[in-house]
């Protein structure tokens, strides 16, 4: 029974991972690009939620769907102001970029004035509630977020699968320069997939808020979320769910198993050894370069 | 306008080129030398710490500007370096042996961390880097019997056989001589065989394989000698704070001595030291601004950041070349004095190497 316990937090926890690892892929598989300031891009999400739902009063779920919206909007302006001038550049030089946008986001947040130093709880509706069923005790806000993400799975596979755009992306993200021939708005979809990208972040924000708190520093889990996205494979989306739920699970079980200490760096560990065994990840795509 | 007729096969491979840099490097050793009687004493322990950071620069220059490797975790050998010299010098051991065994500790660990570095690339190198920097991190901290743990360590003097270096000057001296010492050995790696084998696997590694450089072994070599200087780095690094804690050599210290190669120059040797001045001297340029601004901004804690954010987005947007690159293109505005063009650096759009191509 506590094992199930330990296996239901330590999903949900993964499932925050995976929706960061998320918005890792999403944006790699697009332009080659890692970007560093994801963690950023949440905290910036759970920013807007809980301006949304403490200041202006609106219930949880409608600030959810604000939140996303004003990261769509703000992911798409990283995009065509900070990245699209380089593209093309060497990518470590693009990654130093993007963890430029990360030190700025986190440093703007804390210069407002009497908000950005705080820590603040999300109100929600289902706060301290419990479900109780056959002898497991789950807190509604771990089941919320599993749910959440599994919706937000099927939404994005929907999208990648049956409208027009999202094949396009597709193809764009398998060859850039052949999908440019065919008359793909390859710059476009980019920008594109940046909003996405931050509207994931945003979700991933919203739905850790009631569990942790909002602050300018909770960007830093994004970090943990890079060993999920090695985990699964880079370039793999339904791999980065996957390894956010390993990575969740290991940290909840070493927590609880192991000496203080290990839990922090399980998710390290875990993914030092994978490089060691397989560099590629569980889903990653392995071709040789033919000279 | 400057000619230079080469006539010896010697010139082609001399440090100095002309009577030019000759000159101005005999000025600037002067400078050094003289610093401690005409800058106060405070002034005297920056530059200390300019010269320290200086040889993380080279270290972290020699993986990512010249190997094309990178590293989110060398704050981890500059925090194994710097231990090991606390520990060793507790013990009573003179600084030149200390300080080998903590370029050789921190070497062996980038051999360790190197390892995975033979099979993956790019990305994924740079996170496992990264996932070794937490680990390191982690270490130090519960590690209590050696490391003292969040409650930190205190080091004493430099001492050298019976000689300890007790004055500010001194340790200054020994900072910029080792500084000097190894620029030197790192210009003289540069135009080796193996420092040429560094460069083509940066720019392109199936050619380098195909020239015959065996990519594994040059790889973790990079690493070890990157790991080496910065370890050296971390022992002066121990004497100079004279206090460690493990909250020293966190993640975002690596991001940040990845931002002063980064704002020097990828690339450049000087850029090492410029950027390593530019890290120093930032914060205090910002805390001296700081009461210009309006009072609610000027006082913020975010403003730190917010500034180093957008100054690294700005060099790599306006100057990828770093402050070495601003400084390279005035000089040949002189001279080349009225033919320079602006067209002359423009970027080109780089070919994309894809990372998923391997």
């Amino acid at each position: 029974m506590l094992a199930l316990q330990l296996l239901i937090s330590g999903l949900s926890q993964g499932c925050i991972y995976g929706l960061i690892a998320l918005g890792f892929v999403l944006i790699y598989k697009a332009t080659e690009t890692v970007n560093f300031a994801q963690g950023e891009l949440m905290m910036l999400g759970a920013f807007a939620g809980l301006v949304a739902s403490a200041w202006f009063g609106l219930p949880y779920w409608v600030a959810l769907l604000l939140a996303v919206l004003v990261m769509v909007v703000l992911g798409m302006a990283v995009e065509r102001l900070v990245l699209r001038p380089i593209l093309g550049q060497p990518a470590f030089a693009i990654v130093m970029v993007t963890i430029g946008v990360g030190y700025v986001a986190r440093g703007l947040v804390t210069m407002v004035p009497g908000v950005g130093t705080e820590t603040y709880t999300l109100p929600t509706p289902f706060k301290d509630e419990l479900v109780r069923a056959g002898g497991l005790i789950i807190s509604a806000e771990h089941l919320v977020v599993i749910g959440a993400t599994v919706v937000l799975c099927l939404l994005l596979f929907g999208l990648f699968r049956f409208t027009r755009i999202g094949v396009a992306m597709q193809a764009a993200s398998q060859n850039q320069l052949a999908a440019y021939y065919m008359g793909i708005p390859v710059k476009r979809l980019n920008g594109l997939i940046w909003g996405i990208s931050a509207a994931v972040a945003a979700v991933a924000g919203v739905l850790l808020a009631p569990i942790t708190f909002v602050h300018a520093n909770m960007g830093f889990i994004g970090l943990k979320a890079f060993p999920a996205a090695v985990i699964g494979g880079f370039g793999s989306l339904p791999g980065a769910i996957l390894g956010g739920l390993v990575i969740g699970l290991v940290e909840s079980l070493a927590g609880f198993y192991l000496p203080e200490g290990f839990k922090d760096i399980a998710a390290y560990v875990v993914v030092l050894l994978m490089l060691v065994i397989k560099p590629n990840g569980l889903f990653g795509e392995t071709m040789r370069k033919k000279v | 306008m400057r000619f230079l007729f080469k006539t010896d096969y010697d010139q082609d491979i001399a440090l100095l080129r002309h009577a030019g840099q000759r000159f101005w490097y005999a000025l600037l050793g002067l400078a050094l030398i003289a610093a401690p009687w005409t800058v106060s004493e405070y002034q005297l322990a920056q530059l200390s710490l300019v010269a320290i950071y200086g040889i993380v620069g080279l270290g972290l220059m020699l993986l990512t500007g010249f190997t094309g490797l990178v590293s989110i975790g060398h704050a981890a050998f500059l925090g194994v370096g710097a231990y090991a010299e606390a520990v060793l010098s507790a013990r009573g051991w003179p600084f030149p042996v200390s300080a080998a065994a903590a370029i050789g500790l921190s070497a062996a660990t980038g051999v360790i961390v190197g390892l995975p570095a033979l099979r993956v690339r790019g990305i994924y190198l740079a996170i496992a880097t990264l996932a070794f920097g937490f680990i390191v991190e982690e270490v130090l901290t519960r590690w209590e019997a050696v490391t003292g743990g969040n409650s930190g360590l205190s080091v004493g003097r430099v001492e050298i056989f019976g000689w300890t270096l007790g004055s500010a000057t001194e340790f200054y001296f020994l900072c910029v001589g080792l500084a000097a010492l190894c620029t030197l050995v790192l210009l003289n790696l540069l135009r080796s065989p193996t420092g040429r084998a560094f460069v083509a696997i940066r720019d392109s590694e199936i050619s380098a394989q195909g020239m015959g450089i065996h990519l594994a072994a040059y790889k973790t070599l990079s690493f070890a000698m990157s790991a080496g200087l910065t370890g050296l780095a971390g022992a002066l690094y121990a004497h100079n704070l004279r206090f460690l804690s493990p909250d020293q050599f966190t993640v975002l210290q690596s991001v940040e001595l990845l931002m002063m190669v980064f704002v020097g120059g990828v690339g450049s040797v000087h850029g090492a030291f410029l950027g390593a001045a530019f890290i120093i001297v930032l914060p205090q340029l910002i805390s001296a601004l700081a009461p210009l601004l309006p009072a609610g901004l000027g006082g913020a804690t975010g403003l730190q950041p917010t500034v180093f954010g957008l100054i690294l987005i700005g060099f790599i947007l306006f100057e990828p070349m770093g402050l070495y690159g601003w400084w390279f293109k005035v000089r040949t505005y002189l001279e080349l004095f009225p033919f320079y063009r602006r067209g002359m650096f423009r970027r080109q759009k780089a070919f994309q190497k894809s990372e998923r191509l391997r």
